[in-house]
C-alpha cells in the first residue's frame, strides 16, 4: 500500500501541493481528478520522485521511498504518462525490457515476460519488432502500460494516459485497464481531468483543487454527497452531458441538424 | 608526373597522420564537452562562443600563430605539432556543436520515460540521449572530417608534410602536375573519409548493419596503416638522423634547399631532407631552435627583418660583415655566400620604359602617380619599402600584395604597371621586363648566404665542410638560369640543383 503523509511540494514561495494526506490500499487504484493547476500531476510525480517533495513522507509497502536511491525505486514502480514517451531506436519488445534489464533479469525470462505483456496488454505478437513510429496512438500507449507493468511492479502511476487518444481509441484501453486490473492485482495511482474516466476506473476517488484536497471518496460517496459546490459541479458536468446526450436521441429523426441514431 | 607520384605516398602519410589524428582528437575532446555543455546552462553559451572564435580565425594564421606560440613555450614549434594543434582546434567545432544539438534535440517525454523507468542519469545518457543524438553528432564528424582533410593542406607553410606540399611547391614552381596531385589526392581522402565515417555511423546506429561497420573499420585501418611512419627501419638500424635542410615559399629557395641537400649527400655522405614552403620568420625561428640544421637566407632580410635596422644601408661587404657577427651571437654560423644577390628591384614593361624614358628608380619617380604597383605578401610591410618610397619619392596610384607566382602573369596583363620583383629572378628577361637601377642605393644588399644552426658545426663539422665549398659558386646568371629553367621550362628543382652541381664540377 501507499501512504503519503504531510506530502507538499514548494516552488519559490508558492506552494503548488500542500500538506496532503492519502492512503492507496493494496490493490486498488485510487483516481486523482482536477483541473489543470491543481497539483495532481506533482503529487504523482512526487510518489516515484520525479519531483521530490518539499515536505512530509511517502511510504510504499511501509517503506520510505526517500531511503532508496531514485533510480532503485522507480524499477520497483511502473509509470505511464500521457506523451508515452516510448524509445523511438528500440523496438516494442526492447522498449518493454527496458526496466527488467536495469534489473538484470536473465534473457529468457524477460523474453517469456514480454509475450505475457503483449497478450495482457491485447496486442499481436507480430508487432514484437516494430518501432515506436509504425504503431498507432493506442498501440503506442498499450506498449507504454506494457512497458511499466514489465518488472512486475508493485505500484503503478499513471499520468492521464489516455487523455490524447481520439475517445473510441481511449475507450477501448479504459476497457482494457479494467481487464488488466481484474487479472492482475494493481495498486495504482491514476491521474485524469476527466470526471467520467474517474468514476469509470477508480476504486476510490481524490478531488484536488489549487493544491489542497478537497474530498475522498467511493465512486457513490463523491456522486450522492460532494463535500462542497465545486466537487458537486465535477460530478455534475458527465451526468448533464448524458442527460442533454438522452434528449438528443429522443428528438424526432426529421431534425437534419442530428443524425438519425 | 612520375615524379609527383613517386612523392604521393609520403605526402599522403604525412596528411593522413595529421587529419586522423587531428579529428581523431577532436572527437574525443568536443563529445564528452558537448555533453558536459548541455548538462550545464551557464557554460553552454561561453564554450560554443569560444570555439566558434577560433573557428573565424583564417586557417592559415591560425597555423602560423602557433609557431611563435609553441617556440615561446619551448615546444617544437614547425612542423607536426603545431599542424596536429590547429587543426585539432579546427576540428572542435563543428563535432561540438552537433552533439549539442543532437542531445537538446532528444524529445524531453523519451527523457521522462528514462528516468520514469529507473535509468540513472548516466544510464539516460548512454542507452537514450547519446544513441538518439548519434546521427547529428555523426553528420558534425563528417563535417569536420571533410574540414580537416582540406585544411590540412596548408600545414605545409608551418613545416608538416601534407599534400599541401605538392599545391604550395606546384604555384611557386608553376607545375601544374603537382598542383593537380596535391588537389586531386586531398579531394579524394576528403571523400573517402566522408564515406567511411559514413559507413561507420550506420554500422552502429540501430538497425545495426554489421556488414557495415566491418567494412568502415576496415577501411580505417587501412587508411592508418598508410599513415604510419614509413622509416621506422631507418631508425631501428641505427643509422644518424638526416640532415634537415629548409626553404621558404619560391622557386629559387626549392632549388637552394635540393642544391644544399644534394652537395651533403655527395660531399659528407650524409642522406639529407629538405622541409619545403617554410614562412619567411619560420625558417629562421626553426634554424634558431634547432629544428633545421641549415638553409638559405639574405643578408638584408635578416637585416631589416631579423636585426631590425633601420637608416640608410651600409656597403655590400659592410652588411655581410655585420650580419655575420650578429648570427655568430646568436650562436648561428653563416657558412658561405652563395655569390650571388637576390634583392627586390623594381621592374616595368620594355615599352613603358621606352615611352617614359625610365632606366632607374629616379627616373620613373616623377610618373609614379600615375603608375599601380603589383608586390609580395611582404614587400609593401618591409623597413626598406619605406625607405625607397621616402628616398625616391614615390607615390602610385594603386599598390596590390599578391602571390609571387602571379606578379608577372599581373604585368604582363597590364593589370599593374610597376612589381616588386626579385633580381635573379629569370623570369625578368624572359617576361621582357626591365630591372629599374637603384641608382641611390636605397635597397639593402641582398647576398644569398647558407646559414647552419646553433651546434652544427662542432656536431658534424663534415656537413658544415661539404657546405662551405659552395661559397661564391653561383653567379648572378647561374642563378636566374636556374630559376628560368624551372619556372620557364618546367625542370624540376631536384633535376636542376643535380645538372648544376655535375656540370660545376
Amino acid at each position: 500500500m501507499i501512504e503519503l503523509d504531510g506530502i507538499g511540494k514548494r516552488y519559490g514561495d508558492a506552494w503548488v501541493v500542500e500538506r496532503l494526506d492519502l492512503q492507496v490500499a493494496e490493490g486498488e487504484v485510487l483516481v486523482l481528478v482536477g483541473g489543470s493547476g491543481s497539483g495532481k500531476t506533482t503529487t504523482l510525480k512526487m510518489v516515484n520522485r520525479l519531483v521530490e517533495p518539499s515536505s512530509g513522507r511517502i511510504r510504499i509497502a511501509g517503506r520510505d521511498t526517500a531511503s532508496q536511491p531514485a533510480p532503485e525505486l522507480r524499477r520497483q514502480i511502473g509509470y505511464v504518462f500521457q506523451r508515452v514517451g516510448l524509445f523511438p531506436h528500440l523496438t516494442v519488445a526492447e522498449n518493454i525490457a527496458v526496466t527488467p534489464s536495469l534489473l538484470r533479469w536473465d534473457r529468457a525470462r524477460i523474453d517469456r515476460r514480454i509475450d505475457e505483456l503483449l497478450e495482457l496488454v491485447e496486442l499481436d505478437a507480430l508487432l514484437r519488432d516494430r518501432r515506436p513510429d509504425e504503431l498507432s496512438g493506442g498501440q503506442a500507449q498499450r506498449v507504454g502500460v506494457a512497458r511499466a507493468l514489465a518488472a512486475e511492479p508493485r505500484v503503478m502511476l499513471l499520468d492521464e494516459p489516455f487523455a490524447a487518444l481520439d475517445p473510441p481509441t481511449r475507450d477501448r484501453l479504459q476497457s482494457s485497464f479494467l481487464h488488466i486490473k481484474e487479472r492482475i492485482q494493481v495498486t495504482a495511482i491514476f491521474v485524469t481531468h476527466d470526471m467520467t474516466e474517474a468514476l469509470r476506473l477508480g476504486d476510490r476517488i481524490a478531488v484536488l483543487r489549487s493544491g489542497r484536497l478537497l474530498q475522498v471518496g467511493t465512486r457513490d460517496e463523491i456522486l450522492r454527497t460532494p463535500a462542497d459546490a465545486y466537487v458537486a459541479s465535477l460530478v455534475q458536468t458527465p451526468r448533464r452531458q448524458l442527460e442533454e446526450l438522452m434528449a438528443l436521441l429522443d428528438r424526432p429523426a426529421s431534425d437534419p441538424s442530428v443524425p438519425a441514431p | 608526373m612520375s615524379e609527383q607520384l613517386s612523392l604521393l605516398p609520403g605526402h599522403l602519410a604525412g596528411h593522413l597522420r595529421l587529419t586522423l589524428l587531428a579529428l581523431g582528437l577532436g572527437v574525443i575532446c568536443s563529445v564528452p564537452l558537448g555533453v558536459w555543455v548541455t548538462r550545464s546552462r551557464r557554460a553552454e553559451p561561453l564554450v560554443l562562443a569560444l570555439v566558434s572564435v577560433i573557428q573565424t580565425v583564417p586557417s592559415l594564421a591560425l597555423l602560423a600563430f602557433l609557431v611563435p606560440t609553441l617556440a615561446l613555450l619551448g615546444a617544437p614549434s614547425i612542423g607536426f605539432l603545431p599542424a596536429l594543434i590547429g587543426l585539432f582546434l579546427y576540428s572542435l567545432l563543428p563535432v561540438l556543436r552537433n552533439t549539442v544539438v543532437g542531445i537538446a534535440g532528444v524529445d524531453p517525454a523519451v527523457k521522462e520515460a528514462a528516468l520514469g523507468v529507473g535509468m540513472t542519469p548516466r544510464q539516460q545518457l548512454w542507452q537514450v540521449e547519446l544513441p538518439l543524438a548519434l546521427p547529428t553528432i555523426m553528420a558534425g564528424v563528417r563535417t569536420a572530417a571533410v574540414w580537416t582533410v582540406g585544411t590540412a593542406t596548408l600545414a605545409t607553410p608551418v613545416g608538416a608534410t601534407s599534400l599541401g606540399s605538392f599545391i604550395f611547391s606546384g604555384l611557386q614552381t608553376r607545375n601544374t602536375a603537382a598542383v593537380l596531385t596535391g588537389c586531386i589526392a586531398s579531394a579524394a581522402l576528403a571523400l573517402a573519409l566522408d564515406g567511411l565515417v559514413r559507413l561507420l555511423e550506420q554500422g552502429v546506429a540501430r538497425p545495426r548493419r554489421r556488414g557495415r561497420l566491418v567494412l568502415a573499420l576496415i577501411g580505417l585501418g587501412a587508411l592508418v596503416l598508410l599513415a604510419l611512419p614509413r622509416d621506422l627501419t631507418a631508425f631501428s638500424s641505427g643509422s644518424r638522423a638526416p640532415i634537415v635542410v629548409g626553404a621558404k615559399t619560391f622557386t629559387e629557395q626549392y632549388i637552394l634547399a635540393q642544391l644544399l641537400a644534394e652537395q651533403i649527400q655527395r660531399r659528407a655522405g650524409r642522406t639529407a631532407r629538405t622541409v619545403e614552403s617554410l614562412g619567411s620568420t619560420v625558417a629562421y625561428d626553426a634554424l634558431r631552435s634547432g629544428q633545421i640544421d641549415v638553409y638559405v637566407d639574405y643578408t638584408g632580410t635578416l637585416w631589416s627583418t631579423v636585426m631590425r635596422r633601420t637608416g640608410d644601408p651600409p656597403r655590400r661587404a659592410v652588411v655581410l660583415g655585420e650580419v655575420r657577427r650578429f648570427l655568430a651571437e646568436q650562436g648561428i654560423s653563416l657558412v658561405a655566400a652563395l655569390g650571388f644577390e637576390n634583392s627586390y628591384a623594381l621592374a616595368i614593361r620594355r615599352d613603358d620604359a621606352r615611352r617614359l624614358g625610365a632606366r632607374s628608380i629616379s627616373q620613373l619617380a616623377a610618373h609614379s602617380s600615375r603608375l599601380r604597383i603589383g608586390g609580395d605578401y611582404e614587400l609593401f610591410q618591409r623597413p626598406e619599402w619605406a625607405r625607397i618610397t621616402r628616398s625616391y619619392g614615390l607615390r602610385f596610384a594603386d599598390r596590390r600584395s599578391m602571390d609571387p607566382s602571379l606578379l608577372y602573369e599581373a604585368i604582363r596583363t597590364r593589370q599593374v604597371d610597376v612589381i616588386g620583383a626579385y633580381s635573379s629572378d629569370g623570369r625578368i628577361d624572359s617576361y621582357d621586363l626591365i630591372a629599374l637601377a637603384d641608382d641611390r642605393q636605397a635597397v639593402p644588399p641582398y647576398d644569398a648566404v647558407i646559414l647552419a644552426r646553433p651546434g652544427l658545426a662542432a656536431e658534424q663539422p663534415e656537413v658544415v665542410h661539404a657546405l662551405a665549398r659552395l661559397e661564391g659558386a653561383l653567379s648572378p646568371e647561374a642563378m636566374r638560369r636556374l630559376n628560368g629553367a624551372v619556372d620557364q621550362r618546367r625542370e624540376s628543382p631536384r633535376a636542376a640543383a643535380r645538372r648544376f652541381l655535375s656540370g660545376s664540377e
